[in-house]
């Protein structure tokens, strides 16, 4: 149980799950304030936290709402006061509290929010897929993805860095796959408590309430000034560009681990064949491009770590000299194609060249996406490559379907 | 009445003169807001009994205490919506139709 870790143990390995990870990595940001309502797969996260402040290891109040649309707007109040707030949710969580996702990033309210990726309802789910947090990709806030446990925990400590900077103040929500991270153990490293306060100084910041200098918050605008905030918005996210690339760096040198700021490429820079992931199973296909690597084949991999903002740049410049691209989207715009695939490409058409560009939809509703169906996508990127080309009635595929469909 | 004082408008100019988010110093008073009033209040001093009902009751909180325990309205900021005229027991306050000039 992480919750019996003493504070003296931090600095120490320990076999946790992914929820539980999160937990302490909240519990080491020292949030003022968690307002959280507990929704599978998250729970054992606010359980966790729920103890930490009961048994004093964590000095923060926590607020039992009655809904994640109180949740958030309890958060936005502990924002707007200069208080650090720590919300978490899921899926249906996540929608229903979706007018205030909106509220706190237009409010320039810099709350850190965990998200257990799980499928949307209808047909009802509780299993992961990315169809929630896509859903909300333009609500203003910062996305992360995380791969494992121990960098769950590391970036709820770089997000609070991250979202409370001057010139971001912008929420953020570090997602994790629903079950296949939450709910998996693995050996984290807990940082030392001191080395955390000196990473992630005490939040300060002159927009909020006070009885010295009292604000208006939250006000509204005519057409006259509506759009200036929004741009004023859109720059301070692209601004976190900088930040996310200086925490990474500054927290490699505090702990000895860096994951590469807005991506993380693997094998990318003599690559032909190249499969770009978000989230977990980017862990599966590491092992996959190790094994092609030892047959001689050129194959890479990007892993997306934020999606908001859109490592656009990052992108280019590892993809430009590749043959062909997979994007495995865990997420379908109905209508279209996968919402990451639709970005990457955008990213992309700047590019004089382009890489042949296929979209792997999967692993909707919790299905399983094994060593053996990436295999079968990088041997598909690999004919790909061969053909020269890549008809459009097969731009979009889907991996791992339990039924023959038609052409 | 205590209210902040009526600051000129500085209209931005350049994106920077924009607060972070649609937040800002308290009290920043720039503009009346009275012009659609119709019918304006007039309270009779004399019936006035100073119980403070239409200073309660008031939706804008137009109406101020006075030294002499009676009311007084802020004319820059009543709407005329008349529930102050509405609610007083005593009939203390009317109300009277705008000038048309006005």
């Amino acid at each position: 149980m992480s919750s019996n870790i003493s504070p003296e143990l931090t600095g120490k390995r320990v076999f946790i799950s992914g929820d539980e990870a999160v937990a302490e990595g909240v519990r080491l940001a020292r949030p003022n304030v968690i307002s959280a309502y507990p929704i599978t797969p998250q729970t054992i996260v606010v359980e966790r936290l729920s103890e930490m402040v009961e048994d004093g290891s964590l000095d923060a109040k926590y607020i039992h709402v009655e809904s994640e649309h109180s949740a958030m707007s309890a958060a936005m109040g502990v924002s707007s006061v200069g208080a650090r707030a720590f919300t978490a949710t899921s899926s249906q969580g996540l929608l229903y509290m979706a007018e205030g996702v909106h509220y706190a990033s237009g409010g320039r309210m810099p709350i850190v929010m965990m998200n257990a990726n799980r499928s949307v309802a209808l047909p009802w789910s509780i299993y992961g897929d990315h169809r929630d947090s896509m859903s909300m990709l333009d609500s203003g806030w910062i996305q992360i993805y995380v791969e494992d446990a121990q960098e769950a925990l590391d970036m709820i400590i770089q997000a609070y860095r991250i979202a409370e900077d001057p010139s971001v103040l912008t929420p953020i929500m570090v997602n994790l796959d629903g079950f296949v991270l939450t709910h998996t153990y693995e050996i984290v490293e807990i940082p030392p408590q001191v080395d955390v306060d000196s990473f992630l100084p005490i939040f300060q910041t002159p927009n909020k309430m006070s009885l010295e200098k009292p604000k208006s918050m939250g006000f509204s605008t005519s057409p006259a000034d509506n759009m200036e905030f929004k741009y004023q918005q859109h720059m301070a996210m692209l601004a976190a560009k900088n930040i996310i690339e200086t925490a990474d760096k500054e927290f490699e040198d505090l702990f000895g681990r860096s994951y590469g700021g807005l991506v993380d490429s693997y094998n990318c820079d003599d690559a032909e064949i190249v499969l770009i992931t978000v989230g977990s199973v980017t862990g599966t296909a590491r092992i996959v491009v190790d094994n092609l690597r030892l047959k001689g084949i050129k194959a890479g991999l990007l892993k997306l770590r934020f999606l908001r903002p859109f490592p656009d740049v990052e992108v280019r410049n590892i993809l430009k000299n590749v043959k062909s691209i997979g994007v495995l989207d865990k997420d379908i715009s109905f209508g279209f194609e996968g919402t990451v695939f639709t970005n990457v490409n955008s990213a992309l058409s700047h590019l004089p060249k382009r890489p042949l560009a296929v979209n792997y939809i999967g692993g909707l509703g919790g299905r399983d996406i094994s060593v053996s169906d990436i295999e079968g996508i990088y041997n598909e990127l690999i004919e790909i490559t061969d053909i020269g080309k890549v008809e459009d009635s097969t731009r979009v595929r889907y991996i791992n379907m339990g039924v023959e469909i038609d052409d | 009445m205590i209210k902040p004082e009526l600051q000129t408008y500085k209209i931005p100019k350049h994106i920077s003169d924009y607060p972070t988010g649609p937040s800002y110093n308290a009290g920043h008073l720039v503009s009346k807001n009275a012009g659609w009033r119709t019918f304006k209040p007039v309270v009779n001093l004399d019936i006035c009994t100073g119980c403070y009902q239409c200073y309660l009751l008031c939706p804008d909180g137009a109406i101020s205490k006075t030294t002499n325990n009676k009311i007084q309205f802020d004319y820059d900021f009543c709407k005329g919506c008349g529930i102050c005229a509405h609610e007083c027991n005593f009939k203390a306050i009317e109300m009277l139709k705008e000038e048309s000039s006005k």
